[in-house]
C-alpha cells in the first residue's frame, strides 16, 4: 500500500501503539518533521514535544519525552522512553518530566551544556502548549 | 527404632513443608509469567535500540575524539562490575552463580593488578560479597520494595553509573545478570556496558539521514543505551529468578514427597512389628499356662 504505512510507539516496557498510519508529525530535536509514506530513511532524536499520528480512524496525539525515531519508506517507529496520550498526560508527568532535565542540567559540563539547555527549553514550550505549569 | 508418636509427627511435619513448597512453586510459575510477559514487551525496544546502536557505531567507528561511552578512556585499570541479584533467596543456585560468575572476575582482575569496584543491585548478591570484597563495594541499589521492575529503576541504575563514569571513578563497566533460556535453564552472563560494545558484523541495511549528525545522535543515545542494557538485565534477571524458585521448589517438592513415602513406610513397618511383638507375648504367656 502506498499511502500508508506502519506506525510503531515502543516504550522500554511495552510497545503503546501500532497501526497504519498515513501521516506522522514528529517533534525532531531540530525542527518539526512530517513523515508520509516512501519518505527517505532518516534517523533522528526528539525532543520533549506532542507526536501526531494520522490514520484511518483520525488523528491521534501522543507526548513523547525524548528518544529517537527512525523513518523508513514502509513505516515510521518511534522509541520514546516515556510517551503517554496527550490526554492523560497530567501535570504529575510534567514534574518529573521537568525534574529530570533539572537532574541534567546540573550534571551537564561545557559541551553538553547547550543542548541539555534546549531540552529545558523544549520542556517549557511543551507545558506551554499543554496548559500546565512548571515547578 | 523410633516410636511411633515420633514418626506421625514426623510425617506431619514433612507434610507441611510440602504445602509450603508447593504453594511457593505455584506463586513463583504465575510471577515467572508476569516477569516472561514484562521481558517480552520490552523486547522490541531493546532490540531496535540495538540494531539502531550497532549502526550508528560501526559508522562512527572507534576513532579518536568519539564519545568517551564508546571509546572508553583509554586504560582498563579500574573495573565497575555491577552485580544483579534478586532480594530473596530460595531460587536454587540463582543467587549463588551470578555471585560466582562475578567473583571468579573479581579474582582474575584482581591477581591482574586491575581495581575492581563492585556495585549490587540486589539484596543477595551483596550479603555473599561483603565477606570477601567489603573494601571493593561502591554502593548497592535495594529493589527490595519493587512489585515490578520499570525502566525508571534501570534509569536510576544507569545514572549512579554514568555519574561514577564522569567523575572517572572507573574505565571499564561490566554487569553480571542471569539470563533466562528456560525453567530449568538460566546463564549467568557478563556483559560490558562502559565502553559500550556492539555486535559490528551485523548487517546495517539500510542507510540513513542523520538529524542531528551521526556523533550528535551517538552521543545522545549511548548513556541511553546504557539504560537500555540495564533494563533489558533487569528484566531477564527478574524472569531468571522465578524460573529458578520454580523448579526449586518443584524438587523440593518431590524430595518432600519421596520422604512422605519413606517414612510411611516405616511408621506402618515398626506399627506392624510393634503388634507382631504384642501377639508374641499373647501367645507365649497363653502357652505358659
Amino acid at each position: 500500500m502506498a499511502d500508508e504505512m506502519n506506525f510503531d510507539l515502543v516504550s522500554p516496557e511495552r510497545s503503546i501503539a501500532s497501526f497504519m498510519a498515513t501521516e506522522v508529525q514528529l517533534p525532531g530535536s531540530e525542527g518539526d518533521m512530517t513523515a508520509m509514506p516512501n519518505h527517505a530513511p532518516i534517523l533522528t532524536t526528539l525532543r520533549p514535544g506532542i507526536l501526531s499520528v494520522s490514520g484511518a480512524d483520525g488523528t491521534t496525539e501522543y507526548v513523547v519525552t525524548g528518544g529517537f525515531a527512525e523513518v523508513k519508506p514502509d513505516g515510521v517507529t518511534v522509541l520514546a522512553e516515556r510517551a503517554t496520550n496527550k490526554s492523560s498526560f497530567t501535570q504529575e508527568d510534567m514534574d518529573i518530566l521537568v525534574g529530570d532535565v533539572k537532574a541534567l542540567l546540573d550534571l551537564s559540563d561545557e559541551t553538553t551544556k547547550d543542548s541539555v539547555n534546549k531540552t529545558y527549553n523544549d520542556a517549557l514550550v511543551l507545558a506551554g502548549t499543554l496548559g500546565l505549569s512548571v515547578a | 527404632m523410633p516410636n511411633l508418636s515420633d514418626l506421625k509427627s514426623r510425617i506431619a511435619s514433612v507434610k507441611s513443608t510440602r504445602k509450603i513448597t508447593k504453594a511457593m512453586q505455584m506463586v513463583a510459575s504465575a510471577k515467572l509469567r508476569r516477569a516472561q510477559d514484562a521481558a517480552q514487551a520490552g523486547r522490541p525496544y531493546a532490540e531496535r535500540f540495538n540494531s539502531v546502536m550497532t549502526g550508528l557505531a560501526s559508522s562512527v567507528g572507534t576513532s579518536e575524539g568519539g564519545p568517551r561511552l564508546l571509546t572508553g578512556t583509554g586504560s582498563d585499570q579500574i573495573q565497575l562490575l555491577v552485580v544483579m541479584t534478586a532480594e530473596r533467596g530460595l531460587c536454587g543456585g540463582f543467587n549463588s552463580n551470578i555471585v560466582k560468575l562475578a567473583r571468579v572476575a573479581a579474582t582474575k582482575l584482581i591477581a591482574e593488578g586491575k581495581r575492581v569496584k563492585i556495585l549490587t543491585v540486589g539484596k543477595k548478591g551483596r550479603e555473599s560479597l561483603k565477606r570477601e570484597f567489603g573494601d571493593a563495594l561502591l554502593d548497592h541499589v535495594d529493589l527490595s520494595d519493587v512489585k515490578r521492575v520499570g525502566y525508571d529503576h534501570a534509569e536510576k541504575i544507569a545514572k549512579n553509573v554514568l555519574s561514577r563514569f564522569n567523575d572517572n571513578e572507573f574505565d571499564v563497566a561490566k554487569i553480571y545478570f542471569s539470563e533466562f533460556g528456560s525453567i530449568i535453564n538460566q546463564v549467568p552472563t557478563e556483559l560490558q556496558v562502559i565502553p559500550a560494545k556492539f555486535d559490528s558484523a551485523v548487517d546495517v541495511g539500510e542507510v540513513y539521514d542523520y538529524e542531528p549528525s551521526e556523533e550528535g545522535i551517538l552521543a545522545d543515545l549511548l548513556p541511553r543505551a546504557v539504560a537500555t542494557q540495564i533494563f533489558t538485565a533487569l528484566l531477564e534477571n527478574a524472569a531468571s529468578e522465578q524460573g529458578a524458585r520454580m523448579s526449586a521448589m518443584d524438587n523440593a517438592t518431590r524430595n518432600a514427597g519421596e520422604m512422605i513415602d519413606k517414612l510411611t513406610i516405616q511408621y506402618n513397618r515398626s506399627r506392624q512389628a510393634k503388634i507382631t511383638n504384642e501377639l508374641i507375648e499373647i501367645i507365649s504367656g497363653a502357652e505358659a499356662l
